[in-house]
């Protein structure tokens, strides 16, 4: 496999969701979202509700990808933090664990510097809660429920197209 | 690489539409986008010049439907075609899941199919990933031209390996849907395989 797919059950997003959760009240942060680097969004918390997440979650994982070329070319493995200074709102990026991004979006209610404080502390945790969906990953289904993949037909793909 | 959510009861993957400059991997999406239920879509972003030529990528992500329960999302992107924007087509490329190569017909673009064609395979390679083993279908687009090169000629020179092709005509969808078919079907039988 050349790379490693990303499979999380219930147990692990309730995990996540309590941590991006208080991370949202520590940091008297607007919004949180967990992104996987690849452009999939993972999780979210807070008040940004409406805001278009898929469109979020793609365009953090392009930024990610566009900085780390760039570090690559100064000699840099990567730029973890990125901090995007808004009018109104804040952006603070983390690459956590070099699979998983973690957007913060704050006002004048907090801080860069409580941001970055309690940013770390969470993505410690949530470090340890993504190498553990990892090794589950590559474990196999640990529920016993199998993949959905493994009766998969013909027919069930076709019927996705009907559009 | 895909995301199986089983909280969310979704599956997530990324097709990648890569070719030469101009060939018309912007208008596939684009002709996708303007065919597809609003209900299934999300909003198409498109990161391009002043000129309107795609500078970083287009992303379109698409639900189709539920699979055995799961809500089926492809994420869409269209890497840069421009031969100096090689940067950016290899961070594209990362984590996808199957691969469009959208080629031009005419005569005249041939040489830039097949340089496309070989750094698409040098881009694969350096994410560990081969042609041969990766969801891929290959797009004829633009026969509708007077100037289109012939057709067994193309498939012998872009597709020695016969995977699935389509004949197409991007600006008014003929083989636009044939196309995404065809690569989601490979990559969800990917998938079926790696779980197997």
């Amino acid at each position: 496999m050349h790379d490693t797919q990303l499979v999380m059950y219930d147990e692990d997003y309730r995990k996540i969701l309590a941590v991006i959760q208080r991370l949202v009240r520590d940091a008297n942060a607007k919004g949180i979202f967990v992104v996987d680097r690849n452009g999939q969004l993972i999780g979210e918390a807070g008040e940004m509700r409406g805001v278009d997440t898929t469109s979020l979650a793609s365009l953090t994982a392009g930024c990610i990808a566009a900085t780390g070329g760039l570090a690559k070319l100064v000699g840099e493995d990567d730029f973890p933090v990125h901090f995007h200074q808004g009018q109104r709102d804040n952006l603070h990026i983390t690459l956590v664990s070099n699979r998983i991004i973690l957007v913060v979006i704050f006002d004048d209610r907090s801080s860069l510097g409580l941001v970055r404080l309690r940013v770390k502390k969470a993505g410690a945790e949530l470090a340890k809660i993504f190498e553990e969906i990892l090794k589950k990953t590559e474990r196999g289904n640990p529920q016993g429920g199998g993949s959905p993949f493994a009766e998969i037909t013909d027919d069930d793909i076709d019927n996705l197209f009907s559009l | 690489m895909s995301f199986i959510n089983y909280s969310s009861r979704e599956i997530n993957c990324k097709i990648v539409y890569y070719g030469p400059g101009l060939c018309g991997k912007t208008t596939n999406l684009q002709y996708i986008y303007s065919k597809t239920n609003p209900e299934l879509k999300g909003k198409m972003i498109s990161l391009a010049t002043e000129t309107e030529r795609t500078l970083f990528f287009d992303f379109l992500p698409l639900a189709l439907g539920q699979i055995r329960g799961f809500k089926t999302r492809f994420h869409l992107y269209t890497v840069p075609g421009q031969v100096f924007y090689d940067a950016s087509r290899k961070l594209i490329l990362k984590g996808v899941d199957g691969v469009v190569f959208v080629a031009d017909s005419q005569v005249e673009r041939m040489e830039a199919n097949l340089e496309s064609v070989e750094n698409l395979k040098l881009n694969l390679a350096e994410q560990g990933m081969e042609i041969a083993s990766t969801p891929y279908v290959v797009q004829y687009n633009k026969r509708d031209l007077p100037n289109a090169a012939d057709l067994d000629e193309m498939k012998r020179l872009l597709n020695p390996a016969g995977v699935a092709d389509f004949e197409a005509c991007a600006t008014v969808g003929k083989g636009v849907f044939e196309t995404l078919k065809a690569v989601a079907r490979s990559v969800l039988h990917d998938l079926k395989h790696m779980s197997g």
